[in-house]
């Protein structure tokens, strides 16, 4: 291997591992907010590049339909729960509606744009809206009346949900692969490196992110709000903090992380239905690395994870997927080395 | 609520029966099964039901019970196939050896994975499971050895002495009798010495440390025990397919496997056969029906079970097995320990030795001093109150005396020995036992157990001990202490009653009969007639007293004055962290400083 070699994987790690950052970060904050381990995040990416991807063919993507169908799932959890609740059936259809709205509009205009070939900038923003959407309806569904349970209850109902969205996936998009045009055609030589528009908008893009991430939670007050909630609910709640609000907008922010780095891996790999998985995971290995807590560490350890599988599939290709999952052993031993004893959950 | 009021209405036997004789029952049937005229394909569904069974018993002691979790089950059953699989192709061996290394192999991987994860918090696990059953899944699927995708072919059937088994009934006999071994050696290791302890561990590892209990090696080993039976269910299906490849090994038969468990009921062992069955029928089902509904082929049954997990996890959290077990009162344990033997116990401290000596303790959490250089001595026949107003730091202190805490300085022995620094474990070793502010037991095991487990220090039989029904002298005489040690706190009516089934203030006499069975020299008690009315309060005083009588050393931290102004020899008045005062129960009701601290002070 020459240094050419070298820079070129690096850059290439480099590139993969700026989206597994973004999706670690998601895992990061979804687990902060809501003890949620967050196993379909990967989801959200394969929906976010197919999405685009059916809408580059001219047609309506299924995801669309997929939307409208849990926004009519949860509008009739609220109907039933805010009837319950109030005594009133009048109450509980304004609350039906509420949570019905913005999906049936999304819904709307993606079904009018789907067939008129609009330019892929509209596109890619539609598609944005349309997988933004799952995220609060997932959590109103699956998670919100389990919020009190365990993490490890949590934990195999994030499973579920992720069998659930791959098979939709399946259901709703097949099970052909799709690889989306770049959004800038360009490649520009940087000394001997090669580096293509694409790669320069995902590192903007994560960078971009990230800081906005960081300026959420550090200097918002809604951020600190959700901080809040992360360490004690209760607490939270007796503050006027809503944590159903709390955990769809989580949620919210966890899908939208999820549709544009599906956004940003489309042209550079193809997607199948159930990519998104072994993305989100290679963001959960950086996750892990950062114990679950640290933005900062999620973004260290998924930029090692893309190096590292970027180096590793130059060497042993076969093998990558091996090396990448097989490091989260010794990270956790180092973690646990360094953690000395277990921290109690109760 | 009406079998609590009154634990023996008359038709009690009659049901509970049921539980003693349906495994066996279970037994008939399932001989009886392969003896009747059914079609081969229903032999080898039940088959394929016993090999599924395996695994999914060892996520009901790992998740149900233990409250751990594993998605990477399918991963150790791969383990167990592909061992018997390669060795047998290519050097020959018999399968009967096989089954063996692949066991030790897989426990061996288990117990890595176990030492690195189950040292953190609960989540590290699952994850780490999911990460080592996909690289393992893609190790096995690109290694020229193992065949790559396409795995290994060719694999022999089972044979004894010469003897072929075949795929339906003989090999249903072997399934079977893997299956319902492994079933029964979960249901004696839950009743005994370990499985009490295996029973605490969901219930957070502060109790359990308190009682002397090993959590990690108990989390270790009930993470290898899952492993290995799915070890074995790995052996069984690779010489009943007679063919290994990845795909049975994924994170997805991972995640069904935990479906099973969850379906059937994760707390209990006959839910795993219910569990295996009926995802297996349905996913069989699906599988035809779900493509020729929707027209193409393709793995839809993921569907309909990922929302059935989260739809069971709602409205079933105990699964189908619940059902069954709801209808069926528990048979009272028979009462056969009256004439056990004695535990070991510890020589008792001489009468006004200082058992315990704080010297100068102190707690920070960053800037705040929770605990301010506190001092005080404990000596054998004496109590000691703790006592200050809200915040003032003494379970703090009581933390730090127990080793929940470390501490930031000072220094604290027992008995001449420095227990500084020491884990929680080791100080209850040592004969420190304590009660806790908010009680911690465990719900569903009867009052009896949960005072046994305060025993644990004092039996020695392992797990293997107990599934082998080699422990039961050791059983009774731990029974008989904790039968003793309840009807001195005045709880021997209530033996049998399930510790969630109890009020308060007999919650908090539990916790004392607990403590007491581990034979300690000092007993310290958090608040512990916090909920007691005024009888259990006096009742509890004469406890107290009694044993004060008998050299036991007490600190006691409580907020009811009447109570350790009645009992107390000494008391520690603390406020804001530091020492405010000590002296006799007199000298401290006579003290200005104390009125202060807890009316305020007049300017």
């Amino acid at each position: 291997m020459d240094l050419s070699i070298a820079s070129i994987l690096t850059l290439d790690g480099l590139t993969n591992g700026a989206i597994y950052a973004l999706l670690g970060m998601g895992i990061v904050l979804v687990f902060t907010v809501t003890r949620v381990i967050f196993i379909p995040q990967g989801e959200f990416v394969a929906y976010g590049a197919l999405t685009l991807a059916i809408f580059q063919t001219g047609k309506t993507p299924g995801t669309v339909w997929l939307l409208l169908i849990l926004a009519g799932v949860a509008a009739l959890m609220d109907l039933v729960t805010t009837w319950r609740h109030n005594g009133s059936a009048a109450a509980g259809l304004k609350a039906a509606l509420r949570t019905l709205a913005a999906p049936a509009v999304i819904c709307a205009i993606s079904a009018w744009a789907g067939p008129r070939n609009l330019p892929i900038g509209v596109q890619a923003l539609l598609t944005v809206f349309i997988v933004t959407a799952f995220g609060p309806l997932v959590y109103r569904v699956a998670y919100q009346s389990l919020a009190g349970a365990s993490s490890l209850v949590l934990l195999i109902v994030s499973v579920g949900v992720h069998f659930a969205m791959t098979g939709l996936g399946l259901l709703f998009f097949g099970a052909e692969g799709f690889r989306n045009p770049p959004f800038w055609d360009e490649r520009m030589a940087l000394g001997p490196l090669n580096v293509s528009g694409q790669a320069l908008i995902i590192f903007g893009m994560s960078a971009a992110l990230i800081v906005l991430l960081y300026l959420f939670f550090e200097r918002s007050l809604y951020g600190k709000a959700l901080r809040a909630t992360a360490v004690n609910r209760l607490g939270a709640r007796l503050m006027g903090i809503s944590t159903q609000a709390a955990g769809q907008l989580t949620f919210a922010m966890a899908a939208l992380i999820g549709a544009l780095s599906g956004l940003l891996i489309g042209p550079t790999t193809t997607v199948f239905y159930d990519s998104g998985f072994l993305i989100g995971l290679k963001g959960f290995v950086a996750g892990v690395i950062a114990g679950l807590a640290s933005y900062p560490g999620a973004l260290v350890g998924a930029l090692a994870v893309g190096v590292i599988e970027s180096f590793g599939s130059f060497w042993a290709s076969s093998f990558k997927e091996v090396i990448v999952f097989t490091i989260i052993l010794p990270v956790l031993l180092w973690r646990s080395l360094k953690s000395g004893h277990s921290d109690e959950e109760h | 609520m009406e079998a609590l009021l009154n634990p023996s209405t008359a038709h009690a036997p009659d049901k509970s029966a049921l539980r003693t004789w349906g495994p066996l029952a279970l037994v008939l049937v399932l001989i009886a099964l392969p003896l009747l005229p059914l079609p081969d394909f229903w032999i080898i569904q039940l088959n394929y039901v016993g090999i599924y069974t395996l695994p999914v018993l060892g996520l009901v002691l790992l998740t149900g019970v233990g409250g751990l979790t594993s998605f990477g089950q399918a991963a150790f059953v791969g383990i167990g196939a592909y061992t018997t699989a390669y060795l047998t192709v290519n050097t020959g061996l018999s399968p009967w050896v096989t089954l063996f290394i692949g066991m030790a192999l897989t426990g061996i991987s288990a117990a890595i994975i176990g030492a690195i994860t189950l040292r953190m918090s609960g989540h590290y696990l699952p994850l780490a499971t999911i990460a080592w059953a996909l690289s393992l899944y893609y190790l096995m699927g690109n290694l020229e050895a193992l065949g790559k995708y396409d795995g290994i072919l060719g694999v022999k059937g089972l044979t004894v002495f010469g003897f072929e088994i075949g795929q339906q009934r003989m090999f249903y006999a072997v399934v079977w009798i893997f299956a319902l071994l492994a079933a029964f050696a979960v249901i004696r290791l839950l009743d005994s010495r370990s499985g009490r302890a295996i029973r605490a561990l969901a219930g957070g590892s502060q109790m359990a440390e308190a009682m002397g209990v090993n959590t990690l090696r108990f989390k270790i080993g009930i993470f290898v025990l899952a492993a290995l039976f799915a070890s074995v269910s790995g052996w069984l299906f690779a010489h009943f397919q007679r063919t290994v490849n990845p795909s049975p090994f994924g994170l997805k038969m991972g995640i069904e496997y935990l479906f099973m468990a969850v379906l059937g009921g994760a707390a209990h062992v006959w839910g795993a056969i219910a569990g295996a069955g009926v995802v297996k029928q349905l996913e069989d089902q699906l599988q035809v029906l779900l493509p020729k509904l929707i027209g193409t082929a393709g793995s839809y049954e993921l569907i309909v079970f990922g929302i059935m997990i989260v739809l069971v996890l709602k409205y079933l959290p105990d699964g189908l097995w619940a059902f069954v077990d709801r209808r069926l009162p528990r048979p009272r344990r028979a009462v056969d320990w009256r004439d056990a033997g004695d535990l070991p116990a510890r020589a008792r401290p001489a009468a006004g030795e200082v058992v315990l000596d704080v010297r100068a303790i102190r707690k920070t959490f960053g800037g705040l001093v929770a605990v301010n250089d506190i001092s005080f001595q404990t000596r054998a026949g004496q109590i000691v109150g703790l006592i200050g107003p809200n915040g003032a730091g003494k379970s703090t202190t009581f933390n730090l005396i127990t080793g929940v805490l470390g501490l930031s300085g000072g220094a604290v022995s027992f008995r001449g020995e420095a227990i500084g620094g020491l884990g929680a474990r080791q100080i209850a070793q040592r004969g420190v036992s304590r009660t806790f502010q908010h009680v911690k037991m465990v719900a569903d095991m009867t009052v009896l157990e949960n005072v046994a487990l305060g025993a644990h220090l004092r039996g020695r039989k392992g797990a293997v001990a107990a599934m082998l029904r080699i422990d039961r002298a050791e059983e009774r005489a731990l029974f008989r202490e904790a039968e003793r040690q309840l009807q001195r706190v005045g709880m021997g009516d209530y033996l049998h009653e399930l510790a969630g089934n109890l009020a308060m203030g007999q919650q908090r006499l539990l916790e004392i009969a607990r403590a007491l069975c581990a034979d300690p020299a000092l007993l310290l008690l958090d608040e512990p007639a916090a909920g007691l009315r005024h009888k259990e309060k006096e009742a509890l005083g004469k406890v107290l007293r009694q044993l004060r009588g008998e050299g036991m050393s007490i600190l006691l931290v409580e907020h009811d004055m009447g109570l350790v102004m009645d009992i107390c020899d000494h008391i520690v008045v603390m406020e804001f962290g530091t020492h405010l005062m000590e002296g006799t129960p007199a000298e401290v009701q006579a003290s200005d400083k104390v009125r202060a601290a807890y009316l305020g002070t007049e300017h």
